[in-house]
């Protein structure tokens, strides 16, 4: 018989499923049996980041449910049925659809609604919110025959739809009603550099407008007329003038509500019923509503700890923001308006370089009140840890806002920093714990967002985050030592710059001009690899072969016994019948071990030094040329047989996979780089786990960037979607070159991707925008490989002197009598250590 | 006095890289290292790979002290002493080599 408790969550959004997540992971888990209901046809989905549904992120890319979360939680959901009311004295919910579930615990989580101002006209035909996905879908099938957009409200919400429509090819307008955008985070002067930025993005804001009726257009399908006698013609009307709580199920059911709406909750988060409570936006607390989802995340784990048993208490949210509105960077902290009494305010306005910031200080300037970032936000991380930490200010507090011109920082320091700040609001994760994380071994950001979960929700701490890791280490002894070693004391990145710069062409030019001694296997290496990927000369000429690798010096990947494999490039996993016999007949004439690999080749293993010539001789002769294997360089480009075979293919996913394949072969790197094609979305190839992954569709291509399967698998990031094949090819282009510049030695592009600062955003900056004008650069760098390419193997096979280096000894023409193999499944293998002895006794 | 062994012609060698010579029946890798005109001898077996393919290391210096680094799990060997920088209780074997009239001499005695 269970005793267990029934807790029913009424809402499956952002928060109610976050409480959920926490819920599960508590000591309680078991006293409940747990039910909810979501009114929407789809569990939770991540509302925050829904204007990437119009890049391309799709439903279940925007998901916030891990696969099989409600099976293995044991949660009953009842999707698409909506909680209607509850009776409090006998403690049930009904829904819409005539369940009825009893409670012991009742959590309400039923979020907000879009404010659609009453208007006359408000609800003509293509008029919308922008709430939930279907609202979305809906605008996206009225914008195909639309040719202007407005959006009514110039909040946050406001500018973001705004960014959908300008996305969906319209002409668009914000139509506000206040004079300024973002009124409620912003002061004047920051709001006015905000318009003129959305201004130069062809959007257009008309601020001070209060629409009076929508009626029919002229040129478009409506008019909207305005208070002041002007009026617009626009085909879509898309509302986004704030969100009021959902509270009606609490107004029927005889829960109190708060004068201006909202579910009333203490600090406990619950509601006048003891035994229910309300979180997130449908809440209000001390008159209070919160709109983002951090303080609703807390109220979630205020009511976990309060079923616990454990004191716990909501008191309020910094509602300071910080985000990146069509490539601008706006920031707000506290009081941006200067409200307090006696508040002093700095401001400090850049027209060049489109740049505002505001400061908003206690009378005694010894105190941070509220702040106004537009045009940079980087000072956003100290400033709002002067405000949530009351930290007293410099002795001039505008130093913090000017930008500094000599070398002397200004900046606060994470040292300054108690341990109860709060680094990461949306987990709510503070300095301590993240100094003990660091104590405990997560000595990288990937190692220490993976403890901490810091910097994994909006990003927007990631900085401060890393200032407080280089703090930490620093601290406990640990240098912060970027030299790549003893000989060079700089980074890769810094050794790139060098050589280009310089046009060094060597190691040793590098070691006179900037390094000591006589070099390691470290630098050795990079350096190799960054001539090689530059210059991209033949890398066993005579100054370039004492820095390769052993594999590269061998052109061939060193097994555990001594010897080699060898691997012929099959440009998209393609190879014809008599390939394929020659291949074969050079593996049993060299009796070598013979595999198929996971790109789509075939591996031969087994061969001793001196063999590596004559079977390449062999290989090239039948018509093949190096894999590249052995290389920091592109291996393999995988291919489904898409559209030329498959019923379901969209477009010839093998022959942009060979051309692609021949484009980049022999591209050194920082590590090796595998791409993939796929014809469809049933993604056969596998693209979205590599470096480079390509999915055909309708519309051209969609290009994923960053994905690693290996040992730490990423799923990789929608780039760009529907490319035609040149510009596909130019995005390739620069962003494998400036993988090739930036990346850190030994680095995936996975890893590069997650540290660095900006992440996809500034990625897609410096690609799509040429934010940093290097462009023509990268594409000039790639050209430069692709024309100078050529088979390593087929240049040594012709080199007699080169050859030599592929003897096992320099004084005789014996081979290496150590090397020992046994058959296994019909197939050579290395002999083990037992087999090798018995075999040594046997010759004895 | 040490009994010399030639091997081969220093134009044998490669600059900065080494080989591997066979001295009665002993696998020796020959680093070269070309700026200084220096020559190093160590036996080509590599005692954490258990195979012999030390010559076909990265050579370079630790704190000034020539070395070479294994290509198998890059454990590194002083060239002077054989004396494995990663691991105390490991010890290579290290030959007596020089360069006489441009001919490579190696001596296995101690």
């Amino acid at each position: 018989m269970s005793k267990k408790q029934t807790l029913v969550v009424i809402g499956n959004g952002m928060v109610g499923h976050n409480f959920l997540e926490n819920l599960v992971a508590s000591d309680i888990r078991d006293n409940y049996d747990i039910v909810t209901f979501c009114e929407e046809e789809r569990p939770a989905y991540d509302r925050v980041h829904l204007t990437e549904f119009f890049s391309g992120k799709t439903a279940e890319d925007l998901s916030m449910v891990s696969d099989g979360f409600f099976d293995a939680n044991n949660i009953k959901i009842h999707i698409g049925d909506k909680a209607v009311s509850i009776d409090k004295a006998n403690k049930f919910v009904t829904s819409a659809k005539g369940v009825a579930i009893s409670y012991d615990k009742l959590i309400l989580a039923t979020g907000s609604y879009a404010f659609v101002p009453p208007i006359q006209g408000h609800d003509r035909e293509n008029c919308f919110v922008y709430r939930t996905i279907e609202d979305l879908e809906a605008l996206t099938e009225a914008a195909k025959a639309a040719k202007v957009g407005a959006v009514v409200g110039g909040g946050l919400l406001g500018l973001e739809a705004a960014k959908a429509l300008k996305d969906l090819n319209l002409k668009t307008n914000v139509v506000q009603f206040s004079s300024r955008l973002m009124s409620a985070q912003l002061d004047t002067g920051g709001a006015d550099m905000l318009a003129a930025k959305i201004e130069a993005l062809d959007i257009s804001v008309l601020p001070s407008k209060n629409t009076r009726k929508i009626v029919d257009g002229t040129e478009c399908k409506h008019k909207m007329e305005f208070a002041d006698g002007t009026s617009l013609e626009t085909d879509i009307v898309l509302y986004s003038a704030g969100i009021r709580p959902r509270d009606e199920i609490a107004r029927i059911s005889g829960i109190e509500v708060g004068t201006r709406g909202g579910i009333v909750i203490n600090d406990q988060c619950k509601t006048s019923d003891p035994d229910i409570y309300a979180i997130g936006e449908c809440a209000v607390w001390n008159e209070e509503t919160f709109g983002l989802v951090a303080p609703g995340y807390n109220m979630g784990r205020v009511v976990v700890a309060d079923l616990q048993g454990q004191e716990a208490q909501f008191a309020g949210a910094d509602m300071s923001t910080k985000l990146k509105l069509n490539g601008v960077d706006v920031a707000s902290i506290g009081d941006a308006h200067g409200n307090a009494d006696g508040s002093l305010i700095y401001t400090y306005q850049n027209g060049a370089d489109e740049i505002y910031k505001s400061l908003v200080v206690s009378a005694d300037k010894k105190k941070l009140l509220g702040a106004v970032l537009v045009g940079d936000a980087s000072g956003y991380g100290a400033l709002s840890q002067y405000y949530l930490n009351a930290i007293d200010l410099p002795e001039h507090p505008d130093s913090l806002i000017i930008p500094s011109r000599s070398d002397e920082s200004v900046g606060l320091g994470p040292d300054a920093l108690p341990d109860s700040a709060q680094i990461c609001s949306c987990f709510d994760v503070t300095k301590g714990q993240i100094c003990s994380a660091v104590e405990n071994g997560c000595h990288t950001m990937p190692a220490l967002k993976d403890e901490t979960k810091a910097a994994t929700g909006c990003g927007g701490c990631t900085a401060l985050l890393k200032s407080v890791l280089d703090c930490e280490l620093e601290k406990s002894g640990f240098e912060v030592n970027t030299d790549i070693c003893e000989h060079f004391a700089y980074t890769r990145q810094d050794l790139y710059n060098l050589m280009m710069v310089n046009e060094i062409k060597s190691f040793n030019d590098f070691l006179k001009q900037h390094g000591q001694g006589v070099g390691c296997e470290v630098c050795r290496q990079a350096i190799g690899s960054i001539l090689a990927s530059y210059w991209n000369e033949y890398v066993l000429s005579d100054q370039q072969m004492s820095v390769q690798d052993t594999n590269d010096t061998f052109l061939a990947n060193m097994q555990k016994d001594g010897t080699y494999s060898v691997v012929p490039r099959m440009t998209g996993g393609e190879v014809t019948p008599e390939g394929l016999i020659a291949i074969g007949q050079i593996a049993k004439k060299y009796n070598l071990y013979t595999k198929v690999t996971g790109g789509q080749r075939v591996d031969l293993f087994g061969a001793r030094l001196d063999q590596l010539p004559p079977i390449w001789k062999e290989l090239i002769d039948a018509g093949f040329e190096s894999g590249h294997a052995y290389g920091k360089s592109l291996r393999t480009v995988k291919s489904c047989v898409g559209s030329t075979w498959c019923r379901f293919g969209v477009d010839d996913s093998v022959g942009l996979a060979v051309a692609l394949e021949n484009r980049y072969k022999g591209l050194r790197a920082p590590h090796k780089i595998k791409f993939a094609v796929s014809g469809c979305t049933r993604e056969c190839a596998e693209a979205q786990g590599k470096d480079i992954g390509i999915i055909a569709t309708e519309g051209g291509w969609n290009l994923y960037v960053c994905g690693n399967g290996g040992m730490k698998p990423r799923h990789a990031d929608l780039f760009a979607t529907d490319l035609d094949k040149e510009t596909l090819i130019k995005y390739i282009d620069r962003v494998l070159a400036f993988y090739v510049r930036t990346a850190d030695r030994l680095q995936r592009t996975s890893v590069w991707m997650e540290n660095m600062e900006g992440g996809l955003d500034y990625l897609k900056s410096v690609v799509i925008d040429d934010k940093l004008d290097i462009c023509a650069d990268l594409e000039t760098h790639m050209q430069n490989v692709v024309d100078t390419y050529q088979c390593e193997w087929k240049t040594t096979i012709e080199d007699e002197d080169k050859l030599k280096r592929f003897r096992h000894f320099v004084n005789s023409d014996e081979t290496d009598e150590n090397i020992l193999f046994v058959e296994e499944r019909g197939q050579i293998r290395p002999a083990n250590e037992d087999e090798r002895e018995l075999a040594l006794a046997e010759e004895v | 006095m040490s009994n010399w062994i030639d091997i081969c012609a220093v134009t044998d060698l490669q600059a900065d890289s080494g080989v591997c010579a066979l001295v009665e029946g002993k696998q020796i890798a020959i680093f070269y290292f070309a700026k200084d005109n220096a020559v190093y001898a160590i036996d080509n077996y590599d005692p954490f790979g258990k195979v012999h393919v030390l010559s076909r290391g990265l050579i370079g210096d630790i704190k000034g002290e020539p070395m070479v680094s294994s290509p198998l799990y890059k454990q590194h060997f002083s060239l002077k002493t054989g004396q494995c920088f990663d691991d105390e209780s490991v010890k290579n074997t290290v030959y007596a080599i020089r360069i006489e009239n441009k001919r490579v001499e190696i001596s296995l005695e101690g």
